[in-house]
């Protein structure tokens, strides 16, 4: 880790009111500040990589607010998660690890057969059973967690079921490669069929390689940086095999880490390719003049949650908001904290579960004090961790993702 | 520290609360002072006055230092222990009551500043006092540090505003000073002792401030100006012209280079000076203010001047002044932001001697600020690595406190005096007033346990 990254960081103490773990504790070593200087006095020899040292450290989240609220340019976050990365690569991964993120993650036909079982398990009605007689306390924690999260699982993942190429509806104005996230594949197909018909319906013609592999960034949440590069590797080289305009995902994860392959790989076709990637919402919004007189009214009373994989990684936060407005009817309410973390990033809420539901708790109250009907997000591991917060806890409300909502505005239909 | 002192320690806050492992103390053995750190003992979370009661007995008893600790974003290295007890005052953050009778808040040390700031503008109240830290500063600390600000020329800082105190004193007892009354004489004011003690005299356990009625209207202005010399008087003239604006903030031209290379605001290069003003009041009056600022900014020869039309534009202007710290910050590792402050009828002069005293000692220093009321930052980009730099970058700021001395102002105007600038008390306030201040720290602390080694 490079030591002027460290003592960048003025301890201006910007970065605590942001912080979720912070808020939480207003403790010193749970704040990005104090993650800065525990980084820094690990390399200064000063302290040394105690088990105690790397707890303080894994709380945090990733989330990368304090990069935003950072008035020197320090991204905590990134730097726990290189330091993170940087351990993984001297100890080696773990036998689950490797299992996980090398033989199964990056191979989406296998991914897709792994849930099979669970897509039984639910349509067997066993879930239920397992559900009413309380069967999961007999396992460990992180995997009742898991089960809690999981929604039911469409009939077959997205990407076995579009077609590679979708016509633009009307007079072609372009063409869009569309990354097609493995979560939004396997869970959230509805989210991103509609993201595919509105490209469709705005005149793109829309590509999806079939071929197309994970975006990488479960290795990096699990510190596996070359796993990372195999992935963006093989998918830079399958895009580049068609002409595209944009390359387009409607997932919060992947668009941030896309972007970042020409910074991972350092070479020319990686970084044309994430000068291509777009978040839906930036494309969308680029024709919001023409989405304004197709969109449909929908009385409803929306508000927002940002997600950190798009907020603070990319700069995103005006388009989504705009769109939302572009819709007729539409009462749009401004969240509370909107871009603070729901607690979801990655795998955290299973592997630190407290935590993750007092940030959650914390996020749910927000919505509640909101008054909206819908709450509207654009990544699949905050749809996934909301879906089971609204449910048990605010189950009045709704939760959409940002195409769903204007794919249906769209037809018109009522949510 | 004795193991058995510190479970004593444990017994009043419980085992949850108090910090001793090697990795909590290292990141409380700084606050955001630059190049100073030193370790506590143990890091203490009380949840309640009783308990900090009990934790300054049995500290005195021992003998045992004892800090006061907010956010930490101390600017004089203040929240810092060498060895004793931190007091971290976050759990103690509810905000008690607003009072819209007798139109004052009181509140736990640990509020932060903000908070009460969104609480009592929703009742259309208004706490004027605004640190650059009012997002995680708090209201402890502000007290203990008297903060000031952006709306220090038409509000006045902090001291402006404490009305009753709640005090744990050094040996553990509570002394209460002041209250909601507006008038009172009864005995010494102990209040303007307390606020900017600096953790010295006693912990708060409770804050009691005025509060004013909300400012209805607010018109934002952003002014260009080729010469320094015409900023300095457009701002006399503005002043001298009845007009108090709540915010009259000052770039200078490193600082709107560095600005305008990070954030592309369309700042022109080739000024001297950026002027942000606004005024704020009933909206007729703020009509005619916006209009006298507008004419004697044109009058001093102004290249640029804008007023802003409604609260997204208003927004864009100030753009500049909120990414100063930011822009400046980034360009080297590290930053040295510091708070001379001098008459405001002296603010070129002094612009002066900091340009050159960057020169003179090869430095990059950037200077925004408040110049309404005095208050300049100049900020000093240089790297903790080139100890040469550094040495440099101090014996610049020793010559431009002594300048401000010289012209009738302070060493500092809100970061407090600390460990930071206890070498030029002495130059400021002279023996005398380091006798009397020794005297009132005795009066309150005899032992000296008390936040020791700060201010003198």
């Amino acid at each position: 880790m490079e030591y002027v990254k460290l003592i960048n960081c003025m301890r201006c103490g910007m970065c605590l009111p942001v912080c979720p773990t912070y808020k939480e504790t207003f403790l010193e070593t749970a704040s990005p500040r104090g993650r800065v200087a525990l980084l820094r006095k690990l390399q200064e020899g000063e302290l040394e990589q105690s088990e105690r040292l790397l707890e303080f450290l894994s709380l945090c989240l990733d989330c990368q607010a304090c990069a935003s609220a950072c008035p020197c340019g320090v991204n905590a976050g990134e730097l726990v998660a290189e330091f993170t990365c940087q351990r993984k690569t001297e100890k080696g991964l773990g036998f689950m690890e490797e299992l996980i993120l090398r033989r199964l993650v990056p191979h989406p036909d296998r991914l897709e057969s792994s849930m099979g079982p669970l897509r039984l398990y639910q349509r067997s009605g066993v879930q239920k059973l397992v559900r009413t007689l309380g069967l999961l306390k007999m396992f460990p924690r992180p995997l009742e967690r898991m089960e809690g999260l999981l929604p039911e699982l469409p009939a077959r993942p997205l990407r076995q079921e579009i077609q590679e190429v979708t016509p633009a509806a009307r007079e072609e104005r372009g063409t869009v490669g569309f990354f097609l996230g493995c979560v939004m594949s396997l869970i959230f197909s509805d989210a991103s069929r509609a993201t595919i018909k509105l490209l469709s319906s705005l005149g793109y013609k829309v590509i999806t390689p079939r071929n197309q592999l994970c975006c990488g960034a479960p290795n990096m949440l699990g510190g596996d940086l070359e796993g990372m590069k195999q992935d963006a590797r093989a998918n830079v080289e399958i895009f580049s095999g068609y002409d595209v305009d944009f390359i387009v995902t409607d997932c919060g994860g992947c668009g941030a880490e896309l972007k970042r392959y020409g910074h991972h790989l350092e070479d020319e076709s990686a970084s044309a390719f994430s000068a291509k990637v777009r978040d839906i919402s930036q494309l969308l919004a680029l024709h919001r003049d023409e989405l304004r007189t197709m969109l449909k009214p929908l009385e409803l009373k929306v508000t927002y949650h940002d997600p950190c994989h798009i907020a603070h990684c990319q700069g995103i936060r005006a388009e989504p908001r705009e769109l939302l407005k572009l819709v007729p009817g539409l009462t749009f309410t401004e969240l509370n904290e909107a871009d603070a973390c729901c607690g979801s990033a990655g795998t955290y809420n299973i592997q630190r579960p407290e935590m993750s539901d007092r940030i959650l708790k914390r996020k749910l109250d927000n919505v509640r004090s909101s008054d909206a009907e819908v709450l509207i997000t654009s990544n699949p591991g905050c749809l996934l961790q909301l879906k089971k917060g609204l449910a048990e806890q605010l189950p009045q409300v709704r939760i959409m993702h940002l195409t769903e909502l204007l794919a249906q505005s769209m037809e018109g239909e009522s949510v | 520290m004795e193991r058995s002192f510190i479970k004593e320690l444990q017994t009043i806050v419980g085992g949850e609360y108090i910090l001793t492992d090697r990795e909590s103390l290292a990141v409380y053995g700084y606050d955001s002072t630059p190049e100073i750190e030193s370790l506590p003992a143990a890091v203490l979370l009380p949840g309640s006055t009783d308990e900090i009661i009990r934790i300054m007995r049995l500290c005195h008893g021992a003998g045992v230092t004892v800090t006061p600790r907010g956010s930490g974003t101390n600017l004089s290295g203040g929240s810092l222990s060498a060895g004793g007890v931190v007091l971290q005052s976050s759990r103690l953050n509810r905000l008690l009551e607003i009072d819209e009778e007798n139109l004052t808040a009181t509140v736990e040390p640990g509020v932060i500043t903000s908070a009460l700031h969104r609480a009592v503008e929703a009742r259309d109240l208004f706490y004027p006092p605004d640190p650059g830290s009012m997002n995680i500063s708090t209201m402890g600390g502000n007290v203990a540090e008297n903060s000031g600000g952006l709306r220090g020329l038409k509000y006045g800082v902090t001291a402006d505003y404490v009305m009753g105190l709640e005090t744990v004193l050094a040996d553990g007892d509570l002394l209460r000073s002041g209250g909601k009354v507006v008038k009172d004489v009864a005995g010494y004011s102990l209040n303007p002792l307390l606020v900017s003690s600096e953790g010295t005299l006693g912990i708060f356990t409770g804050i009691t401030v005025k509060l004013i009625p909300k400012p209805r209207g607010k018109i934002t202005m952003l002014a260009h100006f080729p010469l320094l010399q015409d900023a300095a008087l457009a701002v006399s003239a503005i002043i001298a012209a009845k007009v108090i604006p709540a915010t009259l903030e000052f770039l200078d031209k490193v600082t709107i280079r560095c600005v305008e290379e990070y954030a592309h605001v369309g700042l022109p290069l080739d000024v001297d000076a950026v002027l942000l003003i606004e005024v704020d009041g009933h909206p007729v009056v703020i009509a005619e203010e916006a209009a006298a600022v507008a004419e004697l900014c044109r009058k001093h020869r102004c290249s640029f001047f804008q007023t802003a039309q409604n609260p997204s534009e208003a927004l864009k202007l100030t753009e500049a002044r909120r990414t100063a710290l930011s822009a400046l910050a980034r360009l080297r590792p590290t930053t040295i932001l510091e708070d001379a402050t001098v008459p405001r009828s002296c603010i070129a002069a002094m612009l002066k001697v900091i340009q050159e005293c960057a020169k003179k000692y090869d430095l990059v220093i950037g200077t925004f600020g408040h110049a309404g009321d005095g208050n300049l930052h100049p900020t000093c980009l240089t790297d903790e690595r080139d100890p040469d730099e550094i040495k440099r970058a101090h014996a610049a700021f020793e010559e431009i406190f002594d300048a401000a001395i010289s012209m009738g102002g302070t060493i500092t105007g809100e970061h407090g005096v600390g460990l930071a600038k206890k070498k030029y008390l002495p130059r400021l306030v002279g023996e005398s007033g380091i006798r009397v201040m020794r005297g009132i720290k005795q009066a309150f602390d005899p032992k000296g346990i008390l936040n020791p080694g700060k201010i003198f």
